[in-house]
This record gives C-alpha cells, structure tokens and sequence, in this order.
C-alpha cells in the first residue's frame, strides 16, 4: 500500500481569498444600504452594469490568457469587488456607458493587462474612476442632491431612464435634475465648499446651504458612518490591517485640525473631511486593498498618512473637490518603495546587520 | 540574568513574532495512558537516525542479538550507535525506505524478533552524581541518544560544552497539534525526566533550569512541578499555547528575551534546549543503562478507531502500529476501482505541521519519531487534496503577520519562484523554520513552505557547486604556486653550488682566483672604454642634431637593453651547463650579476603576469569578450612599460660608465626634471662603481697575498654589486613611476 505524499503543512486554516473577498463586500452593504436611501437607485443600477461588465471582461480575458479552471478564478470575487466599488463612487445618474467603460477599463487595462490579481500596480476601481473623471468630466460631476432636496421625484423607473437616456420620464433632463426649488444647481458638499471658499465666503456662511444639512453634509455623513461600520467589522474580522485606516484617518484629522485652529473662516472641520466625500470608503475599502497598498506594518502607517495628507492637499488647494481616488493612486505608487524600506527585522538578526544590508 | 528570573517568577514572559493557533486535537489521545505493545515480528532500523553520519557496523547476517546490543559502533563523534531493541537474529543487512520526506532508501538492519526478549548484561548504576563527567557523557554517547525533540542532534556533542552555560532550557511545550507523546511522558515519568536533568545539570552547571510548557497540558504541568519542588533552581515555565513555541529559537525568546543571531546556535548565547524526551532517554541510559532502543509514539487522526499513546521499540514498521490503533480505510472500494493511490489516505510522521507523509507502510520507527497521523478526510481535506489549490497571492500579509521569524513570505515566495537566489538571501530565507504558519494561514492556499524548500535545495546545491569550483581553483593556484617554488630552488641549488665550486678553485689556486678577477676587471675597463667612444660618438651626433640624437639614442638605448637580454638569457643557458662555466671564472662573475638581475626581472614578470590573470579570472564570463580586450590592453601597456623601464635603465647603466653621459643627457632629453633624477642616479652609481673600482685596484695591489684575502674582496665585490644592483632598481622604480605618470597624463 502506498501512501498519499503532500508537503507540509498538511493542514490549513480553510481561509480562501474567494471568502475574504465575499466578506468585503458584505461589509460594503450597509453602506450600499445608506447611499441608496439617500441618493435612489442610481449607484445600485450602475454597481448591477459594473459588474456584468466586470464578469464578462474578465471572462473574455482569461480565456484569452488560456488560464485552466477559469470559473474558480471568475467568481473569486475580485472582479465583483472591484466593480461594486467602482459603481459606489459614480454619480448616481451619470450615464449608463459611464460605468461599463469603466469596468472594462478596470478589469482590462488595469488589472488583467498587468497579470491579473496580486499583480495589478493600482487599484483597479480608483484608476478607472480618475480616467473616468479626467475623460468625461461633466458626465462624472454630475452629482445629484439627496432625494429629499430633489424637486423630481426619483422612483426606480425614473433614475434607470435617467441613466440610459438622459432624461426622465417626465422629460427633465440631468441638468435640470441637479436645479434646487432655488433655481441653483446643486454640487456635492465638498463642491459646494470649495466653490463658495472661491467666491469669497466663508466656511460658516457656505454651510449654511442645504447640501450640508444638520450636521456636516447632508447624506453624505451617514453614508460615511456606514462605511466606517463595515470597515470596522473588517478589522474586527482581521480581513484588513488596522494601521492604514487609522494612520490615513488621523493624518487628515490632524492636517485638517491644524488648518482649522489656523484659519478657522477659510478651512473646514475635521469632522467635515472626515464625513464627507469618500473618505470612510477609501479609508477601509480602498486604500487597504492588499495588492495595491503596503505590507510591512510600519509601510502600512507610512502609507496611511501619506494618503491622509495628499487628501487634505487635493482638496484644499488641488483643482478637483475630492482627492481620496488620485491620493490612493499615488500611494500606490510609493508602495513598493515604502515596502522596500520598511522590511522587519528577521529574528535573530540585529539593527545593525540590516543598516549594513541597505547600505 | 536576574531580572530574567525575576519576570519569569512573576509569570511574565517574552513574546515571540507572529504564531498561530491551529485546532489543537490533543484531546484524542491524551486521555489514554501509554500503552505497551507486543512484540513485532521484525524491526526495521536504519543505520543513520539522527544528523550526522552513520556508524561502523558490527554485525553481520545471521548474527544472534540480544536487546541493547549495540548494532553499529562509532569513530566519528557526530556518528551515534543503534542497538537490537529486542532479541532475535540479523536477517538482513539491505536498503530500505526510511522515514525521510524524501522517501529515500537507506541502509537497514532487519531482525527477526525471536519474542524472549533477552537483555544484554547491564550495570545499573543508583548513583549517578559518583560518576564523572567524562563517563556520563560516554554512557549518553554510547546509548545512542540523540535530540528526540525533531532534528536528532547528537545529544552527547550538545552537552559536552565548555562554556559558562546561563540557561537549560528543557523544551516542554509541544505546541504541534495532535501530538501528545511528550505530555504523556511527563505525567507518567516526571520523577526520571526530572533525574534526566539533574544528570544534564551535573554536566551542563547552568545557572537556571528553566522547563518550557505550554498552558494546555495541565496534568503534564502538575507533574513536573510536584517532581521539582525541591530544586531551587529549576524553575517549570507555564506558556500561553501558541504554535510554534517549541521552536528552539522561539521558546529561547519567550523564556529569555533573548534572540539566537542568524546562523549561530544557542550554545553561542550560553544557552542549552533539551527535549523533555530526551531527558527521559539521558536518565535511562545513565541510571538503568538502557540505551534508546525505545519512545513514545502518538497515534492520532480520526481514521484510526483507537488512537493512543505507545511505547513503541524503534524500528517498527508503521503498519504494524497502524493496525494496533484500528486504522480503518475511509475509502474501502473494491480493488478493481482502485486505480492510483489516490484512494489511499495520507499517514503523516510527524506533527500536521512540520511532519511529512511517509511513503508506504514499511517506515520504520526511528529516534526522532513522536508522531503518526492518520487524519480523516474530513478532518484534515487539504493533506487529501493533491490538485493544487493554489490561486496568486494577493499580498495580504497574513503570512508575515504570523511569521515567527519576521521573515516576508509573501516577498520570499515571488522571488522563489523567480529563483532570484541573491533575493532571497537579502530575505533572509535560512531563517526560515520550516514551520508552516504561512502556509496555514493562506488565503490563496500557495505551499509556501514547498517553494521554501526546493530554493533552499537550490541555493545548497549551488553553494556545493561554487565549493567545488573554488577548490578546483585553490588547487590549480597551489600548483602554479608549487613549480615555480620548484623552479626558484632550484635555481637557487645551482648558484649555491656555482659558488662552492668557485670558492673550491680559489682555494685550490689562489693566484689564479686573484688573476681571474685581475681579468674582470681589466676587462671591465675595456668594457667602459668601448662604452665611453661609443658615447662620444653619440654626443657628437647629438650635438648636431638634438632631436635625430634623442631618437638614435633611444633606439640604442632599446638595441642595448635587447642586448642585453639576450646576454642574460645566454648567461642563463651558461648557467644551466655549469660544465662549460667552471672552465671560465670571468664569465661566473658577469653571470652572477646577470643570474640576479634575469631572476629579480623572471620574478617581477611572473607576479605581472599573476596578477594579470587574477584579473582576468576574476572577471564575470558575461563581459567575456569586452574585457579581455581590456586586459589585453592591460598587457600592452604593462608590457611597454616594462621595455621603457629596461630602455631606461640601459641608459642609466652606461651614464655610470661614463663621465660625459650626463652633459650629453642634458642636451638630448626634452624634460629636465627627467635628466636630473637620472643624473643624480648616475652620480651615485657612478660613486659606487668607482668605490668598486677603487676596491678592485687595491686588490691587484696587494696581488701576492694568500688565497684568505682573496675571499673578502670577493666580499667586497659583491657589495659593490649589490650596491649596484640597488642603485639599478631604485632608478628603475622611479623611472617605472614616471612611466606611469605620464601614461596616465596621456590617456
């Protein structure tokens, strides 16, 4: 009788990427959930379009890569994830090709075109986004208000006519879609802000406005607070590493208090950043992307913080509102380099052997 | 130290990186006490059971033995013996599978068990502490011992260290899953594990005893606390369970703070680990004289119907223990559908961790065995699996967050499998334990620990590649080395014996000695004058004509540097033939000075020549071409600049000859700088020339004295020539200097 021959170990913790995978997007769904009461059906109709295309486009390319067991690698989850963050942060009635040239883009371009998962330099949802932004910019700064500030109302129907047609069923168009009861087009918070700051008014007179209702931005704060809960389940989870979201949060705090306590009239609160735009969602979804991000502990706070700083720059003094998409992007870039740097130190092998070794 | 002590006597320990904690499955078998089996009906024991090498054999086919019989005796001190578990007879001395990852064959002793079981005679010693420390450690050495913990150290080698020793660490942790042989062993044998170490006390002297157990065997911890009450200075050491914490380096850490270097043993650090199983095999060989014919074997996993603890003689085959703990075949299909082994369930040696699977039934039980599982497939689904479940890393860093050694598997994985063997050693991968935890925690389930290994095979067999290579140099050098010494002595052997003949003549005659250098230097005045019209000659032309005269001269210079050398080379034949040189005594003198100067020149022209090729073996084969051309360059130049040094140190030769040589100088050559340190050269030459001259005369002066002054002018001859010769090199160096200078003003 001849035995079975493995390697060791002979046991495994049955831990799958396909599973870690699966429970990020679940941590995703509360705040899925929250975008959806606030903002209508758009960005769940453009997450259902990413991913279609995201499946197919991964499909068509691992066939074409001649990779075996094709169907294990299609629903390993990563491709969903990467169009159902990509779908998040679309305006929600940005058109319907918006989001399949940017699935493709993500799926073809960034990731599968540089090796496919684990190889991908960036994160696949941010590049295509920033192409996306940088593309067509009126198609994706066409943010529209909550539903509750809307004149028109957004049934399902309506925001899938909006998305495929550009107009509603009534006739309104995007345009007229974004115009408040007062006649203004209505931009995100951060938008908003900036534009006002430009303008000449101050932080206090621009809030005043409805888009940042009771609290910091209307909206916008709860989808963040959801985001922020289902990263925190992910760190209690152990599916991502603590240091980026906390280091990346804490740099903006700290750049965004420092300006506060300086020039209170032309800077926001530290809440504001934190609670608006994506900040919760790259803090925990995006900028922890392992294949993207760094490894070594200390890289991951270097990382964070560096991520926390370019956000505060890109949004006070960059030419876009929101800096968190081109912030990771960066980062991502730096990663390999910060990683280089930032490697432990083996057992047994002291400081000074490892100064000697990068010398 | 103290605040070492301290900590742990307040239950506070180090940590170690990283760690995991996997399913523990103790609980299968440590209800059960160890139990005794009968007798096989053949042992298996291969000769080599322990790292380092086998020994000597010492008997043969047929041969009767008794249990503890030494079977193998050794020469060498990494070499430990194996003895007759029980009593029976030799039936074979042949290769067979042992228990190695590999599955390879080795050489084995089978012996028919006969079931009498009959000891060899022993001498049982009651008191360990009367004997000495040189014949315990026999008594360890020849009962075979060696670390039973995993690796199989040689237990004798560990203990007999000199040093001042800090720590003993016995390694009671077992943080394996499943296994539970060392737990079993200490509840049933605290009081002989405990005399174990007091024996390894007696010969070690460490400051503290320290007895590493994990927080999960609390009857294990009870017993060894209850057995050490009394000794103030062991100290039993209760862990928090967390795989791997015996690991030697990492239990080091927890207990001590302290880190093994990389590449250095514990010992370094003053510290020893023994394994509590190991203390058990110490005191019974010590005290019973029992060698290790035996140990404690867990047989666990959920395909085995009565899984337990056994003593188990070593060299039982692993079916037979199979069948003794129920081993029932989850896949009982017919025959005819069993194709491949693939409905074969694995059996692992060993821990699910670190241990492997053994190749088929036949292993034998060996000194470093604590382990057989034997896992359902439900329990343990990827030891089954054999497609690979492999998916690409995605860098989550699971693996380095639970590395124990701090090393990046993820990095380390990547640059295997790009075998980027300079990368890998920048990560450090021989710090790797081999432990598995990255591979436990994978997500993308990669066999990191594979990888690890086939590049650390890589890595080896290239090392033994360059060695050898290395050697193969080293020897080729030591050859060359070798003739030309061979060829220097002997040239040395034949002037030696020119100048005993030469002495011999003097003696015999010592008019004709003096005569003979009468002669010389008679004609070294002819010689002079010859050179000195010659030169006049020369300052004429070069009067007329500077730039003609500079050229002409240097043309003559080289016409009689090449002269010269071939007067040398001449000399040299001469030399070879000492029949045709006895009959000439002038010629022995020119020929001295030239033998001196040919061999000062061979010397200097063979350690360029070396060096030269030290050179071009150092240069990478992939430069190859580019750089040969470069190192023929080289050559060229050295070359050239060798002939101008010659060139010039004619010139310099026939200035010392000549009064006017310098005036003419001055005129012909462009640099001054150039003429001045050549004239300052030639004046002391030519002071010493004269002082030689001077000499010379004196001699033929005093012609009619006897052959006992002859030989200390020949003394002072040769000072004057050694003076010279001095003189000769030093222009040369500087000339050699300027060369190079201006060489490199020109490139």
């Amino acid at each position: 009788m001849a035995f079975w021959i493995a390697s060791s170990p002979h046991n495994h913790s049955k831990a799958e990427t396909s599973a870690l995978m699966r429970l990020v997007i679940y941590a995703l769904l509360p705040g899925i959930l929250v975008q959806w009461y606030f903002f209508g059906w758009g960005n769940i109709i453009h997450i259902l379009l990413a991913t279609s295309t995201a499946l197919f486009c991964e499909f068509i390319v691992l066939s074409l890569r001649n990779k075996n067991n094709i169907s294990k690698q299609l629903f390993d989850g990563s491709a969903v994830l990467t169009a159902i963050l990509l779908g998040i942060c679309l305006p929600a009635i940005a058109p319907w090709w918006i989001s399949i040239i940017g699935a493709m883009f993500a799926i073809v371009i960034v990731k599968q075109l540089y090796g496919g998962l684990g190889h991908n330099p960036f994160n696949p949802a941010m590049a295509a986004y920033v192409m996306l932004l940088i593309s067509f910019p009126l198609q994706m700064t066409s943010w529209q208000p909550p539903l509750i500030l809307m004149t028109v109302d957004l049934d399902f129907a309506n925001t899938a006519n909006v998305i495929f047609s550009g107009f509603t069923k009534e006739g309104y168009s995007v345009e007229q879609l974004r115009t408040s009861v007062d006649g203004f087009t209505m931009a995100t918070p951060l938008d908003t802000l900036k534009t006002d700051l430009g303008t000449g008014l101050t932080v206090l007179e621009s809030i005043e406005k409805s888009v940042f209702g009771e609290y910091f931005a209307f909206g916008w704060e709860w989808m963040n607070f959801a985001f922020l809960l289902g990263g925190l389940i992910l760190i209690a989870k152990k599916a991502i590493a603590w240091q980026t979201p906390f280091s990346f949060l804490l740099s903006l705090f700290l750049c965004s208090f420092i300006a506060y306590s300086i020039s209170p009239d032309s800077s926001a609160s530290t809440m504001f950043h934190w609670m608006t735009g994506g900040c919760m969602l790259g803090a925990f979804f995006i900028l922890t992307d392992p294949v993207t991000g760094a490894t070594s502990v200390k890289g991951r706070f270097i990382i964070g913080a560096l991520a926390g700083l370019l956000v505060y720059l890109i949004r006070t003094f960059g030419g876009y509102p929101d800096g968190i998409a081109f912030s990771i992007l960066l980062c991502n870039m730096a990663a390999p380099l910060i990683d280089q740097y930032t490697r432990p130190r083996t057992y047994g092998h002291n400081s000074s052997d490892k100064q000697e070794e990068v010398k | 130290m103290e605040s070492i002590i301290e900590r742990i006597n307040q239950g506070k320990f180090w940590h170690f990186h990283g760690g995991i904690h996997p399913p523990e499955q103790k609980a299968i078998t440590s209800d059960k006490p160890i139990k005794q089996l009968s007798l096989p009906k053949q042992l298996v024991l291969p000769l080599q059971q322990h790292i380092g090498r086998q020994g000597d054999l010492l008997v043969e086919v047929g041969d009767k033995v008794l249990k503890g019989q030494a079977l193998t005796q050794s020469s060498n001190p990494m070499a430990v013996p194996v003895h007759a578990p029980t009593s029976g007879t030799i039936s074979a001395i042949k290769k067979s599978v042992i228990a190695h990852p590999s599955g390879l064959s080795e050489l084995c002793l089978f012996i028919d068990v006969d079931g009498e079981d009959t000891w060899k005679k022993r001498e049982i010693c009651q008191d360990f502490s009367r004997l000495s420390r040189q014949e315990i450690i026999t008594k360890i050495s020849d009962a075979g011992i060696a670390g039973m913990g995993g690796a199989g150290f040689p237990t004798h080698i560990k203990v007999n260290t000199k040093p001042d020793i800090n720590f003993l660490i016995i390694n009671a942790a077992e943080c394996e899953p499943y296994i539970t042989s060392d737990d079993l062993l200490m509840r049933e044998q605290s009081e002989a594990i405990v005399d174990g170490i007091k024996i390894l006390d007696q010969l070690l002297n460490p400051a503290f005893i320290l007895i590493g157990i994990e927080d999960n065997k609390p009857q294990a911890i009870k017993a060894l606390q209850q057995a050490t009450k009394h000794i103030e200075k062991m100290k039993v050491c209760v862990l928090p369970t967390k795989y791997p914490t015996g690991g030697e380096k990492q239990l080091i850490k927890i207990l001590t703070g302290k880190e093994v270097d990389s590449g250095s043993l514990p010992i370094n650090a003053g510290i020893v680990v023994q394994n509590v199983a190991t203390c058990y095999a110490i005191s019974d060989a010590v005290i019973n004289d029992i060698p290790l014919i035996r140990r404690v074997v867990t047989l666990t996993g959920k395909a085995l119907s009565k899984p337990q603890n056994f003593w188990v003689l070593l060299g039982t085959q692993v079916n037979f223990l199979l069948e003794q703990a129920g081993f029932i075949n989850e896949e009982n299909v017919p025959k005819s559908v069993q194709k491949t082994h693939q409905s074969s369930p694995p059996v692992i040696m060993g821990g699910p961790l670190m241990g492997f699977s053994i190749l088929n039934e036949q292993v034998p039980i060996i000194k470093t065995s604590n382990c057989i599982l034997a896992p359902s497939k439900v329990e343990m689904p990827s030891a089954f699996d054999n497609s690979s479940n492999e998916v690409e890393c995605i860098r989550c860093g699971q693996c380095a967050d639970v590395c124990p050694s701090q090393l990046l598997p993820q990095e380390l994985q990547w640059s295997a499998k790009a075998k980027d063997h300079q990368q890998l050693a920048k990560l450090n991968l021989f710090d790797c334990i081999d432990c598995g935890a990255c591979a436990y925690v994978c997500p993308s389930q990669i066999p990191l620990v594979q990888y690890y290994r086939v590049a650390k095979a890589e890595i080896r067999q290239q090392q033994q590649l360059d060695l050898k290579s290395e050697k193969a140099k080293a020897r080729f050098e030591a050859r060359k080395l070798r003739l030309e010494q061979e060829k220097i002595a002997r040239q040395e052997k034949h002037e030696k014996a020119a100048a005993a003949r030469k002495a011999a003549m003097n003696k015999k005659s010592a008019d004709g000695g003096t005569a003979s250098s009468a002669v010389a230097a008679a004609l070294a005045r002819v010689k002079a004058k010859k050179a000195a019209d010659q030169k006049k000659a020369e300052a004429v032309d070069s009067n007329s004509n500077t730039q003609d005269s500079i050229e002409t001269s240097e043309k003559s210079q080289v016409k009689a540097a090449i002269a010269r050398a071939k007067a040398k080379r001449l000399a040299n034949e001469q030399n070879a033939k000492p029949s045709t040189e006895s009959n000439n005594q002038d010629n022995v003198v020119d020929d001295k000075k030239a033998r001196v100067a040919a061999a000062i020149a061979k010397a200097k022209a063979k350690k360029a020549a070396e060096k030269e090729s030290s050179t071009i073996e150092e240069v990478p084969s992939v430069a190859v071409q580019s750089t040969s051309t470069e190192a023929d360059d080289k050559k060229a130049r050295i070359a050239a600049a060798v002939a101008k040094a010659k060139a010039k140190k004619a010139a310099e030769k026939k200035s010392s000859t000549i009064e006017e040589v310098p005036s003419v100088a001055v005129q012909s050559t462009s640099t001054e700088a150039d003429d001045k340190k050549a004239r300052i050269a030639a004046a002391v030459a030519k002071a010493k020339a004269k002082k030689a001259a001077k000499k010379e005369s004196s001699t033929i002066e005093e012609e009619p004295n006897v052959a006992i002054q002859s030989t200390p002018t020949e003394a002072d001859d040769k000072k004057a020539r050694i003076a010279a010769a001095v003189a000769k090199a030093k222009a040369k160096a500087k000339a050699k200097a300027k060369q190079a200078s201006t060489t490199n003003s020109e490139e």
